[in-house]
């Protein structure tokens, strides 16, 4: 009886814990939609989290408010992706170009930064601060099961679910929408409306830096509470494959960010537990289900005609 | 021609638009040179030129797409400068492009409102639905409006496109060669479309290469050649002939003379043959057609009907899920025959529809496009190399024999133009006995000239006792040489006909597979 109780109780917990994991690749997944649907690959999002991360840690933990923290990752990430526009739209260099030369730009620069800051990282144990705790909504937490699923998560987690309905308004139900999508499609359309191409694609592309740079955020201030090199441990990539297996739909990404994010949490729970199996496979499985994924989702019927074509005029 | 719907004219109409001394240069090419001609109020005024005179480019001119260098227009009467096709719009210029420009997942009412200025930032898809639905009534066009718009057929498409700018309520609409992928019934509802357009005061620029079009629809048309304006004349007192002198600069016989050839055995025989597209749908299903010796079979059909595929079989690029193919004795469905090579080796020459994505490389030289797929022959190699002596002058010799015009073997294919290309394709094709030709839409793009070049020989190969598959989307090009039609459907030959005992209409009707609706 007790055995059971203890089993529900942990699901319910891995689920919560699903949720909250989610949130990180959900804000970059949302935002490297929006970019697709533009008709841009944007392969950069790891290196846009990396700043983002970084940049979140060192004014929270300077100015020790969390907020500012993620107001400036949500700016350093765009600050970043303005390389990226101008290299692959405003310069048509070839997007995975683009791409590569902004994650080595950012992988070096972060660590660059943080060394420089912290010059005495090691000796002197690491910077840290407190993340952002869990923010339990009255009444509603309480109710059994669904309180600590739904409505006991640090604020980012509601403003990324949040996101999805306002990205899936956007895309759907405004007129900016419907012009982004067919630009993703046939730009040329677009175009001979006389609607520019570059500003769209451009102000795509810094979005989904925004984005990138708050699901940054959510690793330095929402759980890690550290910054350390390459925290971001291929999130950046995960979110990319999401945008792939939710077949370029807001809503499909949402489930999709979900199933990783309880992959994720399901490998830490068992690490707990001491399950005697290698916990490298258990480190390994959000990105073997990856690699599913995309096997899976290898129809790509969703997938934006003019995805990764700059556009040229006649 | 029976069905006229050319609107009564109004002689004294102001012109909507005046082009005065338009001039467009694309590095050394004059695509426009000092163009000037308007354009009555609800009148339909052709510009009829040959592939190259510059059509296309004039429009884009008007259109705001493309700035000109040196000019005026004027447009109600007053000048104009667009910097944008926005700027066009606005002030009442549409333009239904030749290739299409559509959004393919989106259906029909996406497409058509996707960047219309009008007040709110939020769709109103319901209420954008019901107002096309009342264009659609008022024009008579029958379109499904749900739909993705990858899955209308091209003339659902095209209305789509019309849509587009009488949905903006149009003064002026050019129309880009917009019968290129119709039946000829969908020319016709195209046509009547027109008509009702005139009614309502709306002026139509149609550009065309088509001589019939032109006398059935038109109150005037200018003629292009070269990039300049031969003449504008009423169409009124205008014949075919006289509008085809002016069009080619020179009397110009279109019949294609064919002496009486016998028609020998079967040279290529396919049986039962069932091809499947790349996701898995049947693309040819049950297909059976033979071509004789000494015959042009015409393989009619709107693009997408699985003439594509049919063209990969026979070449061995695609495997045939069922069925033969028998040629030159040989059953070249299997396994050791089916590829490129040993087709091409039994004597199968071909011409792709897409010359420089299939037929040619655009970087390579003209001497190695010559030879590409011959590299091995030994008249082309010693050993592992090439004898580029031999290479050298064997291409001298084509580049003579078939006029290419090009600066010499040494220059890179994609420099030439349309109709070079395709020449350069025809030497190498037939500088090896063939059997065989299969050819898609061979004249597509070429100008009259290099179109009746191709035509002479094909000619030639027929005297030669070679049979020719001939893939065409154009009724004209498959009425004017081919000795029998058959029709392609949804994957399926709806029929095949003598070209002697049957019309275009009847051609059209198989063409859209109305047949069972007609007979029954």
């Amino acid at each position: 009886m007790f055995n059971e109780f203890l089993q529900a109780d942990m699901l319910i917990s891995i689920f919560a814990s699903a949720v909250r994991m989610g949130t990180i690749v959900l804000f970059a997944a949302l935002g490297e939609l929006i970019v697709e649907r533009s008709g841009v690959l944007n392969l950069s999002v790891e290196g846009m989290m990396l700043t983002g991360a970084l940049a979140g840690f060192l004014v929270g933990y300077f100015s020790e408010s969390l907020w500012l923290g993620v107001v400036s990752a949500a700016l350093a990430g765009m600050l970043i992706s303005v390389i990226f526009a101008l290299l692959a739209i405003v310069f048509q260099v070839d997007q995975t170009v683009s791409s590569l030369t902004v994650n080595i730009f950012a992988a070096g620069l972060t660590f660059f930064i943080y060394r420089t800051v912290f010059p005495d990282v090691g000796s002197q144990g690491t910077p840290n601060l407190v993340p952002f705790s869990a923010l339990k909504i009255p009444y509603l937490s309480q109710i059994p099961v669904l309180g600590e699923l739904l409505f006991s998560h640090h604020a980012m987690a509601y403003i990324a679910l949040f996101m999805v309905l306002i990205i899936w308004f956007y895309l759907y139900r405004t007129k900016s929408g419907l012009i982004l999508r067919t630009i993703g499609e046939n730009p040329r359309a677009v175009d001979m409306k006389g609607i520019s191409i570059t500003l769209y694609r451009v102000s795509a592309v810094l979005f989904g830096g925004l984005m990138a740079g708050l699901a940054g955020s959510v690793i330095t201030l929402g759980s890690a509470g550290v910054f350390v090199a390459d925290i971001t441990a291929g999130r950046g990539w995960l979110a990319i494959a999401i945008v792939i297996f939710g077949d370029w739909k807001p809503g499909r990404i949402l489930w999709a960010a979900l199933f990783f994010g309880f992959i994720d949490a399901l490998q830490m729970q068992v690490q707990a537990l001491g399950i005697k199996l290698p916990f490298q496979l258990f480190l390994a499985m959000p990105y073997i289900m990856t690699v599913i994924a995309v096997f899976l989702g290898r129809r790509r019927a969703g997938a934006p005609i003019a995805l990764g074509t700059p556009y040229v005029r006649e | 021609m029976t069905d006229n719907v050319v609107v009564t004219p109004r002689n004294e109409a102001p012109p909507i638009l005046a082009v005065e001394h338009l001039t467009k240069t694309f590095g050394s090419l004059v695509a426009n040179d000092q163009v000037s001609f308007s354009v009555k109020q609800g009148h339909v005024h052709c510009l009829l030129g040959e592939n190259g005179a510059g059509k296309s480019t004039l429009a884009k001119c008007i259109y705001g797409a493309s700035r000109p260098d040196a000019g005026r227009i004027y447009f109600k009467g007053r000048e104009v400068a667009f910097s944008s096709p926005r700027d066009a719009i606005r002030m009442g210029i549409g333009m239904v492009h030749q290739h299409f420009v559509l959004a393919d997942p989106m259906n029909a009412v996406e497409n058509i409102i996707v960047g219309e200025e009008s007040t709110g930032a939020l769709l109103n898809l319901q209420a954008e639905k019901k107002k096309i639905q009342a264009l659609c009534e008022q024009y008579g066009i029958v379109l499904d409006l749900d739909t993705p718009v990858a899955q209308l057929s091209v003339g659902q498409q095209q209305w789509v496109e019309i849509l587009k700018a009488l949905y903006v309520s149009v003064d002026l609409l050019l129309l880009d060669e917009p019968t290129a992928v119709l039946t000829p019934q969908e020319v016709q509802s195209l046509f009547s479309i027109i008509g009702k357009m005139v009614i309502d005061g709306i002026s139509v620029i149609l550009i065309t290469h088509k001589l019939h079009e032109v006398m059935n629809i038109s109150n005037e048309v200018t003629i292009l050649r070269k990039g300049k304006v031969v003449d504008t004349v009423p169409t009124r007192g205008n014949t075919k002939a006289s509008l085809a002198r002016l069009l080619v600069g020179r009397d110009f016989d279109f019949n294609v003379h064919k002496e009486k050839i016998d028609f020998g055995p079967p040279a290529l025989e396919i049986k039962g043959l069932t091809v499947l597209r790349d996701n898995g749908s049947l693309a040819l299903q049950d297909v059976s057609l033979n071509v004789r010796q000494g015959e042009i079979l015409g393989l009619a059909g709107v693009s997408g009907n699985g003439q594509a595929e049919l063209f990969e079989t026979l070449v061995g690029v695609r495997k045939a899920e069922k069925g033969k193919i028998r040629f030159a004795g040989v059953e070249i469905l299997k396994e050791s025959t089916h590829n490129p090579e040993a087709i091409a080796s039994l004597g199968l020459a071909s011409v792709p529809q897409d010359r420089l994505r299939q037929g040619l490389i655009e970087e390579f030289t003209v001497q190695e496009n010559l030879i590409l797929g011959l590299q091995d022959s030994p008249s082309y190699s010693r050993g592992v190399s090439l004898n580029w002596k031999a290479i050298k002058s064997f291409a001298s010799q084509a580049i003579q024999q078939f006029e290419i015009k090009t600066t010499g073997p040494l220059q890179p294919v994609g420099q030439l133009s349309g109709g070079n290309l395709q020449k350069v394709i025809l030497a190498r094709e037939v500088s090896k006995p063939i059997k065989v030709m299969v050819a898609s839409s061979p004249s597509r793009g070429l100008d009259i000239g290099a179109t009746y070049y191709v035509y002479s020989r094909f000619l030639e190969l027929l005297r030669n006792g070679a049979g020719i598959l001939m893939i065409s989307e154009d009724l004209d090009e498959i009425f004017n040489i081919s000795d029998r039609i058959a029709v392609i459907y949804n994957g399926r030959i709806m029929g095949v006909f003598d070209v002697h005992e049957v019309d275009r209409e009847t051609i059209g009707l198989y063409m859209a597979g109305l047949e069972e609706h007609e007979h029954s």
